[in-house]
């Protein structure tokens, strides 16, 4: 990307109550750049980013964002950044025009209406703009949060999964959305759970257990990752999968519909176990690409042994 | 449809928004929000015209208390020895706290009217004389009766001292006045409220009882409540300063307290004809610094406790003092030292005075000056603390 850091963290470490679930996180995300942030449930992605906008005192670490400094700066952060909450955190007592109204307000948007109805007509809640924001449904919500969160044409964009709950077809004209901001240099942090959504990204962040475990565009994490696949199509039954998984080399078993993607470290074990294996069932195995969700699965397990393995007592309780 | 509006404005080049400390626009979005969603809030505008009304039916009762060591100023034109056997009786009874050193006359009607004093007892020129003389000499009792509650056992208890000091006093040249009926008539003036109406002392009082209440507890949800429900993290996401929220929070209150200061002023005049005395204006401006004064202590209560419950707990825990403290429940200088000290601390006792003064006793701005600043003093107080706890993160 062009260069100019726009988010900038080194050594950011968190804990609640002596449980650090933010640990020495470093990142960096360029002007223009979409990065994504990845990691299971709990694993520190809210909470890094309310560091990041100043909503959240580090308890060591430092970093800038758009040149601001985290700790001190934080009112000025907020005046350039848009923060999208994981959960919904509009008033839901008001309409969906008293709330953007309230948005408007409070960064001096002039003129105001004119903001609030374009924003209105663009989200197509024109007629629904009287109707109290709680009574929409959840994917609406979702929607509402969003465009009033870019309502001020922020600098940077930072998403707590957006999208999570949106129909398909929204999520896509969301996506193609971002491309476009980020075309004309808005910078985008996003956190999501969704592969599809990972490989819309420049690069991705994958975090586990308030740790940094991977990062790089969607090839590199998976070449990182020295996973192999095989896909296992034709006669793939549950039974089949029981005796894959019993096989040394074997990692990962998984069902497709009709086909099993069987994913493992060591190629030549691997190939060995599911030839073996499948051999006079009929059906028929090629190797393929590792998919990132099978690497993410690896990952998460990984962690989590290494958790379990040293000082796994004094960080989970 | 655009998943995101706005989209297509260039944002390179856009000029960097500035940082201004203070912005109106912030304050009126607050505010705004605020006053919307306190009108939705169904239960919440009942309460505003509810609650007065039903306190004024419920209190409207007389409230009935025997209060005790009254302070009592007396002048003493004639320095005999019934009438000095008069004051020590008084001294000794439960119900009045003479001053010990001797006052003017001047002064002591001052006092009076503030409030520092409920009595007045004035043995005039000649009392002896004539009372040796048979001349039913008069004894003059000038009786603070806004609160008919507070002077009507000691009243009554004057009769009795009076009674036991001119017995004690018999032996000598006196003895003939012993037997018979009292000698002395006790000619007894009850100054601002003389007719004794319970209503005309708490109705007034329930003004700001009522305030107290209504407006600590509003605000004191205001932002536990976004804490509950999550909005706060939004809000503090976007470039409010905790000033602005203060004010876009409070404002909407100090006008909801109005409301309830007009059907509470409404009912007075309507239901119990309780007077005007003293000039409306001044009753308003300090009914808005008291106001004020309480919205703060609720904001500051939202921005300790920790979620709603927490912060009604506050409220009650004001509240109770507040009642029972202020000269509200019993006559403010009837209660012991440590009581008056706490109660200087509360609103809502110079509060009283002021109403009192104003509505009852028809006092201006001198009379009401010295209740003023210990609210300006609280409100300020209060004011400070709110800002030094809010929260500007989520940890
Ligand atoms: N305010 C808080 N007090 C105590 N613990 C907290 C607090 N906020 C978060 N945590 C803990 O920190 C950990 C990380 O939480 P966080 O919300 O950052 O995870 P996440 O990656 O966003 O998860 P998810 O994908 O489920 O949204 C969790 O174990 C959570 O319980
Ligand atoms: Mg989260």
């Amino acid at each position: 990307m062009n260069g100019e850091p726009i988010i900038e963290i080194s050594g950011l470490t968190k804990a609640f109550s002596g449980k650090t679930v933010v640990d020495h996180v470093d990142m960096t995300v360029s002007r223009g750049e979409i990065v994504g942030f990845l990691g299971p449930n709990g694993s520190g992605k809210t909470t890094t980013i309310r560091m990041i906008c100043g909503l959240l005192k580090p308890d060591s670490g430092d970093g800038t964002c758009l040149g601001y400094d985290i700790r001190t700066e934080a009112d000025r952060i907020k005046l350039e950044v848009g923060y999208m909450t994981q959960r919904f955190s509009f008033y839901e007592d008001l309409t969906i025009r008293e709330n953007l109204d309230f948005v408007a307000r409070l960064y001096g948007l002039t003129p105001r209406g004119d903001y609030v109805d374009s924003t209105l007509g663009q989200l197509g809640l024109t007629n629904r703009r009287n109707q109290l924001a709680g009574t929409l449904s959840g994917g609406w919500k979702q929607r509402l949060a969003l465009a009033a969160c870019v309502m001020h044409k922020p600098q940077l964009l930072l998403l707590d999964e957006p999208t999570a709950g949106v129909d398909p077809k929204a999520r896509r004209e969301f996506w193609d959305e971002i491309h476009e901001l980020a075309g004309n240099g808005l910078t985008v942090l996003v956190s999501t759970h969704y592969m599809d959504e990972a490989e819309r990204c420049h690069r991705i962040v994958y975090i586990a257990y308030g740790q940094v475990v991977a990062r790089g565009t969607v090839p590199e994490v998976i070449a990182d990752s020295g996973l192999h696949t095989f896909v296992v199509k034709g006669q793939s039954g549950a039974a089949l999968a029981r005796r894959l998984r019993e096989r040394p080399g074997v990692d990962q078993v998984a069902s497709f519909g009709n086909d099993l993607h069987v994913v493992g470290t060591d190629e030549r074990l691997l190939e060995q176990a599911v030839r073996e294996v499948i051999a006079g069932t009929g059906a028929r195995a090629e190797p393929d690409e590792t998919s990132l969700e099978d690497v993410f699965i690896r990952l998460m397990g990984q962690t989590a042994d290494n958790f379990d393995g040293n000082g796994g007592t004094e960080a989970r309780p | 449809m655009n998943a995101i509006p706005n989209a297509a404005t260039p944002l390179a080049g856009r000029r960097r928004v500035r940082l201004r400390s203070f912005s109106w626009s912030r304050v009126m979005a607050v505010m705004v929000k605020e006053t919307i969603q306190m009108r939705r809030d169904r239960l919440t505008f009942a309460m505003i015209i509810g609650v007065p009304i039903l306190q004024l039916v419920l209190f409207g009762f007389a409230i009935n208390t025997d209060p005790k060591r009254l302070p009592t100023a007396v002048i003493i034109a004639d320095n005999g020895p019934v009438g000095r056997a008069i004051v020590t009786g008084m001294q000794v009874s439960d119900y009045f706290a003479v001053a010990p050193e001797p006052m003017g006359e001047a002064a002591a009607r001052q006092m009076l009217a503030r409030g520092d004093l409920n009595y007045i007892v004035t043995i005039p020129v000649g009392f002896e004389r004539k009372l040796v003389r048979h001349e039913r000499p008069q004894l003059l009792v000038e009786a603070d009766a806004t609160d008919p509650a507070a002077t009507a056992n000691a009243l009554g208890s004057l009769n009795e001292i009076v009674r036991s000091a001119i017995s004690h006093e018999t032996t000598g040249p006196l003895a003939s006045l012993s037997p018979g009926g009292l000698p002395v008539d006790v000619i007894v003036h009850r100054l601002y409220n003389p007719e004794g109406i319970t209503a005309y002392n708490i109705v007034p009082g329930l003004l700001g009882t009522i305030l107290t209440m209504t407006t600590i507890l509003m605000t004191a949800l205001a932002l536990t409540r976004e804490v509950e429900r999550g909005t706060i993290e939004n809000l503090m996401a976007m470039p409010a300063r905790p000033y602005e929220i203060m004010i876009g929070k409070i404002v909407p209150y100090i006008g909801f307290g109005f409301v309830q200061v007009a059907v509470i002023l409404v009912a007075a005049a309507v239901l119990f004809a309780v007077p005007m005395k003293g000039p409306m204006w001044l009753l308003l401006t300090v009914t808005l610094l008291f106001i004020a004064a309480n919205v703060t202590l609720g904001y500051t209560f939202s921005t300790i406790a920790r979620n709603q419950m927490q912060a009604m707990q506050m409220t009650f825990f004001f509240f109770l003092p507040s009642i029972l403290l202020s000269g509200f429940m019993f006559p403010f200088r009837g209660m012991p030292d440590w009581a008056q000290v706490i109660g200087q601390v509360i609103p809502l006792t110079h509060y009283l005075r002021v109403v009192r003064g104003v509505m009852l006793k028809g006092g201006g701005v001198p009379e009401v000056a010295n209740n003023v600043w210990p609210l300006l003093v609280f409100w300020a107080a209060v004011a400070g603390i709110a800002l030094v706890r809010y929260r500007r993160t989520l940890d």
